[in-house]
């Protein structure tokens, strides 16, 4: 039942981009730490800043 | 094998049951229905043809590859292309399809009586919308994410592409327009429910500045605040109603009201994203999401009654809130809920982007689809639950039945439809209202169809707030489309102007910012401005306009999956999106040549006008009404040169998808597939 419920406030974190910072960390870490020059991870500011432009720069509502 | 044949028997027991709430929603006559037989026939049949054809499409037409990597891995950048969990894109994917259309179409539509339009829901989904949906969806996701106007130029050829662009353009522009006008009369001489949709804005930025500087990207945290707002502006309104002195800050006629909305327009498209349209668009979507919710459970748990007849009378083409036979104005006046164009702009662009693996692709196109179709069939079972004849007297136009509250019943009454103007009052007096005649364009009566049904199954003394909740929660999303879409317009603008100075096409340049907020929003503050003056309402002009641009985009997606499925070596299939095609060719064509060439003055543009003109050289028009009547009457001409362009647009492109395809079929040479070379999974 907890597990449910943890399931579920997972994706419903995952579904409002709440988490969205958190995910890009572990993509940060995954993606860029093998290279030498790795450039450091935005802070959540700049990041949230990035994100939400570019989630608003399409067609993304309808009727 | 024992597992295998309770299974065949399940399904069995679904189609059975499917079929037998349907025969009895179309065949009952006299006494009325259960809404709950509408609920029950649309869920079956959404679940046979998920478990069935959509399957059956996938596997066959489409030949979905599980191994294959798609972009959202191929391309992964932790933003835009970033392989999600199904119920995070489905989620995504139906909060960005399902707009304020399905509810406004189907209570527009409802003047047929329940059965046209419910027919066509369910029909026109399973066999149309949500097919184009899942294709588009899949063909971009083999393509990028490319969107839908480079799709059209890389299988079909550059007219493809700028007709979709152009389409896309139009589609914006009017129903943008038809939107401000619903708000518009929701607010018209209300004071409740101005001072609540006011508020929503002055809200949306407080928690714009709440995620961006104070909490950054603590999205829920803000949003649950953000609904606390919402839900105290609502009570708000009711305070601001009963003072005397409050009210009248509030209380406009529409010409006003509609000014306000053109400002509001340019601002918010001129405004960063983050400070209005972001922290909107989070609270719409959760309100949306929240309202559906508990209208299901309130029409599962109270099952209502039907009132309206399965036909009215109006299927001749006499009904008051437009005018038109059934066929083609039900196909044309539902096209969100059953299918609906715009939606191809979002199957192809974001959601490919997000998708983690193909075998997604049918619950997020399909069944994305279909959640949006139930939204409809709640709008239609919230429209035809209430008496006709209140349905009648909130909808029809002043131009049509009367100015007065008297002369409104006598005509309702002499259809056929019992209602008082006591019961009228009453009813405004419930709901909170000074007076709820004339107020067009569904947004007003799907609020008293909605608050009816939630106040009986959730408390019925709130019956004022659950009305103004239902205003307030159409006119935030409505607001949204109006913000967003106002944006889109603006980067499509940028985008052609850049080609001729480059300064002029850049995003963040301001003076180009301002020209091009400006010039979309006077494009739509335009039609909306005519909407307001029209003594007809209106709607019954910019409602089909919107759905015959709509569904032409539809028929331009419905062509470039035709031309890929043909040109795929599948020619066998292509009547799955051939079939579609072909019939919102006809309703389209159709319904384009009667508001055309008609005779009837409610139907027909040139009809109209020279109608108009007639009366006016006549002098039978009051002073008041010849002032306005030369605007009408070139609005009339312009939208009938509009609606012949829209068709032209349509053929152009429909002889070229046949050209491509003959020519394929004849072995000679076309424009290669653009899909991606395969690439094999590293995902699981």
């Amino acid at each position: 039942m907890f597990k449910k419920v943890k399931y579920i406030w997972h994706i419903i974190r995952h579904l409002s981009g709440d988490d969205a910072y958190d995910r890009y960390l572990t993509h940060h870490a995954q993606f860029h730490t093998a290279m030498v020059d790795a450039p450091e991870p935005l802070s959540r500011k700049a990041f949230f800043k990035l994100w939400q432009d570019s989630k608003w720069t399409g067609v993304n509502r309808c009727c | 094998m024992i597992q295998k044949k309770i299974k065949v028997i399940a399904w069995f027991a679904v189609a059975m049951l499917g079929a037998y709430a349907l025969s009895g929603i179309a065949l009952n006559r006299g006494e009325s229905i259960n809404a709950i037989w509408m609920v029950t026939s649309a869920v079956c049949i959404y679940a046979i043809a998920y478990r069935f054809y959509a399957a059956w499409i996938a596997a066959k037409v489409l030949t979905t590859n599980e191994t294959r990597a798609t972009p959202a891995e191929r391309l992964d950048n932790g933003r835009d292309f970033l392989p999600t969990n199904k119920w995070v894109v489905f989620g995504h994917h139906f909060a960005a399809i399902s707009g304020p259309g399905p509810l406004i179409g189907p209570t527009l539509a409802a003047q047929f009586g329940y059965l046209p339009g419910t027919l066509w829901i369910l029909i026109g989904v399973v066999l149309g919308g949500a097919v184009q949906d899942m294709v588009i969806l899949f063909f971009s996701t083999r393509r990028n994410g490319r969107s839908l106007g480079q799709m059209a130029r890389d299988e079909i050829g550059s007219i493809g592409g700028t007709a979709a662009l152009i389409g896309t353009f139009m589609i914006m522009i009017i129903l943008i327009a038809v939107l401000g006008l619903v708000v518009v009369n929701a607010m018209k001489h209300s004071p409740w429910a101005t001072s609540t949709i006011a508020a929503t804005i002055p809200i949306a930025m407080v928690i714009g500045l709440y995620m961006r500087h104070i909490r950054p990207g603590r999205v829920l945290e803000a949003t649950a605040i953000g609904v606390i707002l919402l839900l105290l502006s609502v009570v708000g309104g009711g305070w601001v109603d009963h003072s005397a002195s409050l009210r009248v800050l509030f209380d406009h006629d529409s010409l006003p009201l509609a000014y306000a909305i053109i400002l509001y327009g340019f601002a918010a498209a001129v405004l960063p994203v983050w400070l209005l349209l972001a922290p909107r668009d989070y609270l719409s979507t959760f309100m949306k999401l929240g309202t559906i919710f508990l209208l299901a459970i309130a029409i599962v748990v109270l099952r209502p009654e039907i009132h309206m007849p399965a036909v009215t009378q109006f299927v001749d083409g006499t009904g008051p809130i437009f005018g038109g036979k059934v066929f083609p104005f039900v196909f044309i006046t539902i096209a969100c809920g059953a299918v609906s164009g715009f939606h191809a702009l979002i199957a192809s662009g974001t959601t490919p982007k997000l998708i983690a693996n193909e075998r997604d692709i049918r619950m997020i196109g399909y069944g994305g689809m279909l959640l949006e179709s139930f939204v409809a069939m709640m709008a239609m079972i919230a429209a035809t639950v209430l008496e006709p004849g209140v349905f009648f007297a909130i909808n029809s136009p002043a131009g049509v039945i009367g100015q007065t509250a008297v002369d409104a019943i006598t005509t309702i009454n002499s259809w056929g439809f019992a209602v008082t103007v006591e019961q009228m009052e009453q009813l405004a007096k419930d709901m909170g209202e000074s007076s709820l005649f004339a107020r067009t364009g569904g947004a007003p009566s799907l609020a008293v169809g909605m608050a009816s049904i939630l106040a009986n199954a959730f408390g019925k003394s709130l019956l004022a707030l659950w009305y103004h909740f239902a205003i307030m929660f159409e006119a935030l999303f409505i607001l949204t489309t109006l913000d967003a879409g106002t944006r889109v317009g603006r980067f499509m603008l940028q985008d052609i102007l850049g080609n001729f100075n480059q300064k002029l096409g850049e995003t963040s340049y301001m003076p180009s910012v301002i020209l091009t907020s400006a010039l979309v929003v006077s494009g739509w503050g335009y039609f909306l401005y005519i909407g307001v003056i029209d003594p007809n309402g209106g709607v019954n002009i910019l409602w089909p306009l919107f759905g015959i641009a709509n569904q032409m985009l539809a028929a331009i997606a419905l062509c470039v999956a035709t031309s890929i499925i043909v040109k795929s070596g599948k020619a066998r299939y292509a009547w799955v999106t051939a079939l579609p095609l072909t019939w919102l060719v006809v309703i389209t064509s159709t319904a384009a040549y009667e508001k055309i060439f008609s005779d009837d003055v409610r139907v027909g543009f040139f009809a109209a006008a020279n109608h108009l003109s007639a009366q006016l050289s006549s002098g039978v028009l009051s002073a008041e009404r010849a002032v306005i009547a030369p605007r009408l009457i070139f609005n009339q001409h312009l939208d009938a040169y509009l609606t012949m362009f829209f068709v032209f647009v349509l053929w152009v492109v429909v002889i070229d998808m046949i050209n491509i395809s003959r020519r394929y079929l004849q072995g000679k040479k076309v424009l290669a597939s653009s899909e991606t070379p395969y690439v094999k999974t590293a995902l699981e």
